[in-house]
């Protein structure tokens, strides 16, 4: 399987923090990868260097056959690698279908398209997607005014509008009722199946990850620790010390 | 909703148009209020709209309000023996010299400004929040001072903007010239930010105000739009500063063209008053905080700052969302802002 994501050695420090030693990692096209660690083990930080928030020290990053470890944020998005955040992020003070057609990715960015009317099929693709997500009678709310679970979910649709060719999530459970989490997790693996995204997931429920990904990797104190199949890594003793804190 | 917008906008036009007969007293008053409406309208480009609190669009008024008159003098006369001299006395424009001029100068005094956001955009609006803010306080002070040691435009001593040529109708008609100047940039002002408020630089205006970093996660280059948008105010700002310098008349470099303290201020209090971040809020705002002002003018004469101040804090208290933001919150229904019932009922569970 061709990968669609490599990660090759990349290194990140804070001053004499080391939040990223060495790691490497590959994403096939079309799989679900998940991204494992006990908390401060560097994960997000990981993320942050593959969509360029911040330089990273050492390394490289190739996404779809090109280097992208220079590009500022907006130019990685734009090739097609989106990522959610832990903490949502979402535009408070507007409408569910106006963050949805902000999220919808304009190729280019000139004075005519700035200023130009957003087409109205945009605007039946975000009611669309708004129902896939299950946020649909609430489309006209302020994103600010939804509860912490919805606003995850429209998250992940205003990812999804961006069309991107992968997906970076952040903890895409976190902090949502439990009820709920299944059918995340129904939704992911659509989205995975029938939109043809990539997925690289982090994610602290077990449960999840297991049913999700078909490879996992596993970070600790910023160093790629162990990495496969649910099943190995279940068994993995470095992993469940690293978790269990024992050695 | 549709038929009450129409009404207003008939109501405000047609107030427009004829105030100046209707109330000649005051032509000059409802000049200076179109005036502050076009300041907070452009503010609110970047504190409403944006989020992005500045205080240095004075700094477009102040350029426009020089190059303008810089551009009237210097196009026929002389611009270093005016200012030195008092040149109204020694040189007239003829009228045609005079509209020639003020034409050319009102043009420039929208350009350059653009210019100098565009130059100065990409170092400042990357700062964020309070670092912004300072940085461009300073601007307005700074180009204060820097106009005030400049000889050629009469340094601290001012200049004076040409005078109305004679043989060309009274002062009556000149205010009446100047006020429908001023009631069309204001109207040119509205109707652009109207248009483009319902583009998508309105949308990403508002997505940089409420998470720019989200905004930039999802591919959109917020610099473009954030320059963009002060190019926007710079333009109208200026013109503005342009007709303000001809109706005083008298160009100080710290008091009226770069006032921070008056002008870079109420621009601010007016878009807060109205509602920030809405399109009617600064037009309500100036008009309601403009007859306020004008009444401690006349009214509390001597204690007219400490009765603006008073007015500042109620609306802080009272009205920390602005009279739009309070009307939203009443009334959210009227703002769109519903829940789908016929689709809740059809809205299939989330297991």
């Amino acid at each position: 399987m061709a990968s669609i994501l490599r990660v090759d050695k990349v290194s990140k420090y804070f001053g004499g923090v080391k939040a990223n030693q060495d790691v490497s990692l590959s994403v096939g096209t079309g799989s679900i990868v998940g991204l494992i660690g006990p908390n401060g083990s560097g994960k997000t930080t990981l993320f942050n260097s593959i969509v360029g928030t911040h330089p990273i020290d050492r390394g490289a990053i190739e996404f779809d056959g090109r280097e992208i470890s220079t590009l500022p944020v907006p130019a990685v998005a734009k090739l097609g690698l989106l990522r959610t955040f832990q903490q949502t992020r979402i535009f408070g003070k507007v409408n569910c279908i106006q963050n949805m057609l902000i999220s919808s990715n304009p190729t280019k960015e000139n004075l005519i398209t700035i200023f130009s009317k957003v087409p109205e099929e945009l605007t039946e693709k975000a009611e669309n997607l708004l129902k896939f997500v299950g946020l649909h009678q609430k489309r006209k709310l302020l994103a600010g005014d939804l509860s912490f679970g919805q606003q995850k979910l429209l998250e992940l649709a205003m990812a999804l509008m961006n069309e991107p060719k992968m997906l970076l999530l952040d903890e895409p459970t976190a902090g949502i009722n439990p009820t709920l989490i299944n059918g995340i997790i129904d939704r992911l693996i659509t989205v995975n199946k029938e939109f043809g995204i990539t997925l690289l997931v982090i994610e602290h429920n077990m449960r999840v990850i297991m049913n999700l990904a078909q490879e996992i990797y596993c970070l600790a104190h910023g160093e790629m620790l162990a990495s496969g199949t649910p099943e190995e890594i279940k068994n993995d003793q470095r992993v469940l010390d690293a978790y269990l804190g024992a050695g | 909703m549709k038929r009450n917008n129409l009404i207003l906008y008939g109501a405000l036009l047609v107030f427009g148009l004829l105030a100046p007969f209707l109330f000649p007293a005051f032509k000059l008053q409802i000049s200076f209020m179109w005036i502050l409406v076009i300041l907070a309208l452009t503010w609110d480009v970047q504190g409403g709209q944006m989020g992005y609190n500045t205080f240095g669009n004075i700094l477009f008024f102040g350029i426009g309000m020089y190059i303008c008159a810089s551009t009237q003098i210097g196009l026929f006369f002389p611009l270093e023996e005016w200012t030195a001299s008092g040149g109204e006395k020694t040189f007239l424009h003829t009228p045609s010299q005079y509209f020639l001029g003020l034409s050319a100068g009102l043009v420039l005094a929208g350009i350059v400004p653009v210019v100098v956001a565009a130059l100065i955009g990409y170092g400042i609006l990357g700062l964020r929040g309070h670092y912004f803010a300072i940085c461009t306080l300073g601007l307005g002070i700074a180009a204060g001072e820097l106009a005030g040691g400049i000889e050629i435009i009469g340094a601290g001593q001012g200049m004076t903007a040409p005078p109305w040529p004679k043989g060309i109708g009274d002062t009556e008609f000149r205010s009446e010239f100047f006020y429908f100047l001023t009631f069309i940039t204001m109207l040119a002002t509205f109707t652009f930010l109207r248009w483009a408020y319902q583009r998508r630089f309105g949308l990403v205006l508002n997505a940089i105000r409420d998470n720019e970093d989200k905004a930039e996660a999802m591919g959109i280059h917020t610099m473009r739009y954030k320059i963009l948008g002060w190019m926007v105010s710079a333009f109208f700002v200026g013109i503005a500063g342009g007709l303000v310098g001809n109706m005083v008349g008298y160009i100080e470099p710290t008091e009226i063209a770069f006032a921070g303290a008056t002008y870079g201020v109420f621009m601010i209090l007016m878009a807060i008053l109205g509602g920030k971040g809405t399109l009617w809020g600064p037009v309500i705002g100036a008009m309601v905080f403009h007859i306020f002002k004008e009444g401690f003018w006349t009214f509390f004469l001597g204690w007219q700052y400490v009765a603006l101040g008073v007015l500042i804090v109620v609306i802080v208290i009272f009205f920390p969302e602005g009279i739009m933001g309070w009307l939203r919150e009443k009334f959210p229904e009227r703002f769109g802002e519903v829940v789908d019932e016929a689709d809740r009922k059809a809205q299939v569970v989330l297991k």
